[in-house]
């Protein structure tokens, strides 16, 4: 599946939801599957400091793909992180930097994704694009 | 003590508390972070543009008599209001984190040398540690830091420990913005004056809860911001004693705060004006005056009454919920009410909260020490102004307790 493909089965899920509480519950269900993320890699360097929660990073790169492992303190961030790990993991960096992400909006999470919220999820989509454009320069160069 | 007004009569005051959040009624108990606005007030601004705009002290002219004569008599309301003894060490600035710069500024200029200390609490927020840390930086001085009990209470066995001969200023809270607790500011600044040590007292979280005295603290500067007081934002005054006021630098200069200007030299004006640089707030300034008097009108010890009641509810329903645990629960509290729900993080809690229109504010707010102090990365804190009832504090402790049942 694309980028966008994903992006509209996510919008299908969540389509199945009548009400708010679903939805929350849906994405606390959602965090609690992510994968574990190795805790050698909870340093200063892959932590994105939001003023209301947490969230850390790593990207690896092998054979033209990055892989993303995240995580969060707070359970409904960490619940949109993986939404956002399930779009962005297993991609080329041209994959993601070309990405046009819309389901936030589809799916009633824009408020989660403003830059007053300081939750450190937007700083997360940017510096997975950033990783992006990191890696697709090193491989340019090689 | 009874309040002038019923609490109907009250809440019909503010317009904004009959608002629906999400479909659901408002629940308001975010007091402590900004404070809603009486139809007193929000009027007043109103009418002030449409009738009397001009700028204070420069013209001749009607308008400007009038705006003039209204910010003057603002600043005897504030004067009376806080029981200063003079009128000229009432300064109008931008908030209380203004005030707590300009002092940081001017008393630092004057009297703070390479060496020098200043004190200040574990418990203050970061406007008043920062500008502190600031002027030590500039000055090479050194900030010590008077640490609080597990329960919130300031350790005053640790602060007259230190106290040197190289301190200069020591800078306190009146009410701790996470815990509630109400500092002994009077014993704090006679101890400090046993050495000569002049005392800020920060009343952001006090001004609003009761009476506040600054003859009776005898503190040197007492500072406070009008949006936590029901009045607008971006206002906010500096007390200061009127011979250190004298003694002190501007802290900016401009408009107003000079008495005559030349290539030469400036002289400066006298008090307030000399802290008054360029045009003020006046507007903001009135409709603060404003704010202060519907309090008075109100009664402000029964004020203080009503939300000591709601504070005891709102410990009382929390502490039922099970797993919660409440930061601060010193003897003396304004009514502020941090907590955790067991290992819940404050923010899904708050994005749950806020769904059911409870507004509460989540995170460190802005004292990022207390928080280390106990070892949390944030809390909920809930702040309770009179106009909030036991039915909303109620929504509160049943919003918490789905939260709980969410996250089990």
């Amino acid at each position: 599946m694309n980028i966008n493909e994903i992006q509209d089965q996510i919008i299908d899920d969540f389509s199945l939801f009548s009400d708010w509480m679903e939805r929350y519950e849906y994405l606390i269900e959602l965090g609690r599957t992510l994968p574990p993320f190795d805790p050698s890699h909870k340093v200063p360097d892959y932590i994105i400091e939001g003023c209301q929660s947490k969230v850390w990073l790593y990207p690896e790169f092998k054979d033209g793909i990055i892989t993303f492992s995240a995580d969060s303190d707070a359970l409904i961030t960490r619940g949109i992180v993986a939404l956002l790990v399930k779009v962005f993991s297993g991609r080329t960096p041209d994959e993601i930097t070309g990405a046009d992400i819309y389901f936030i909006d589809r799916i009633g999470l824009r408020q989660n994704l403003s830059p007053t919220r300081s939750n450190g999820l937007l700083a997360m989509m940017k510096q997975m694009r950033l990783y992006a454009l990191a890696f697709k320069s090193k491989q340019e160069h090689k | 003590m009874k309040l002038s007004k019923t609490i109907e009569e009250i809440r019909a005051d503010f317009p904004i508390l009959s608002m629906k959040v999400h479909g659901l009624p408002l629940v308001y108990l975010d007091n402590g972070a900004t404070t809603q606005k009486p139809e007193q007030v929000i009027r007043l601004m109103d009418e002030l543009y449409r009738t009397a705009n001009a700028n204070v002290h420069r013209g001749v002219h009607f308008l400007s008599d009038i705006v003039s004569e209204k910010y003057e008599s603002a600043r005897e309301t504030v004067r009376a209001f806080i029981n200063a003894p003079k009128k000229e060490e009432i300064i109008f600035t931008a908030g209380a984190t203004a005030s707590i710069n300009a002092v940081a500024f001017s008393f630092g200029e004057k009297y703070v040398r390479e060496g020098d200390e200043i004190i200040v609490s574990e418990m203050e927020h970061h406007a008043n540690i920062v500008p502190w840390q600031m002027l030590c930086g500039r000055k090479n001085a050194v900030l010590k830091v008077i640490p609080f009990t597990d329960e919130g209470v300031l350790d005053l066995e640790a602060y007259r420990g230190l106290i040197t001969d190289r301190t200069r200023i020591v800078a306190v809270t009146h009410a701790s913005n996470v815990l509630g607790t109400v500092n002994p500011v009077k014993e704090i600044v006679a101890h400090a004056h046993k050495h000569g040590i002049p005392v800020l007292v920060d009343g952001a979280q006090s001004i609003q809860h009761g009476v506040v005295d600054v003859s009776d603290i005898d503190c040197d500067f007492f500072v406070f911001s009008g949006h936590k007081v029901y009045g607008p934002n971006g206002i906010g005054v500096l007390y200061g004693k009127e011979k250190l006021l004298n003694d002190l630098p501007p802290y900016q200069g401009g408009g107003d705060m000079v008495a005559t200007v030349s290539f030469r030299k400036t002289t400066w004006n006298e008090l307030p004006f000399k802290f008054e640089a360029g045009t003020t707030n006046f507007t903001g300034a009135i409709a603060l005056a404003a704010a202060l008097d519907y309090l008075t009108s109100l009664g402000r010890e029964a004020v203080a009454e009503r939300e000591q009641s709601l504070l005891e509810i709102a410990t009382a329903g929390l502490s039922s919920v099970r797993g919660v645990r409440i930061y601060g629960t010193a003897p003396r509290k304004v009514s502020v009410v941090s907590f955790l729900p067991g290992d819940i993080h404050q923010y899904d809690a708050g994005m749950i909260l806020d769904k059911l229109g409870i507004a509460v504010r989540t995170g460190t707010h802005c004292a990022q020490p207390v928080m280390e102090r106990f070892g949390i990365s944030g809390t909920i804190r809930a702040s309770i102004a009179f106009y909030n009832t036991a039915e909303e504090i109620d929504a509160l402790v049943k919003g918490v307790r789905k939260v709980t049942e969410m996250f089990d």
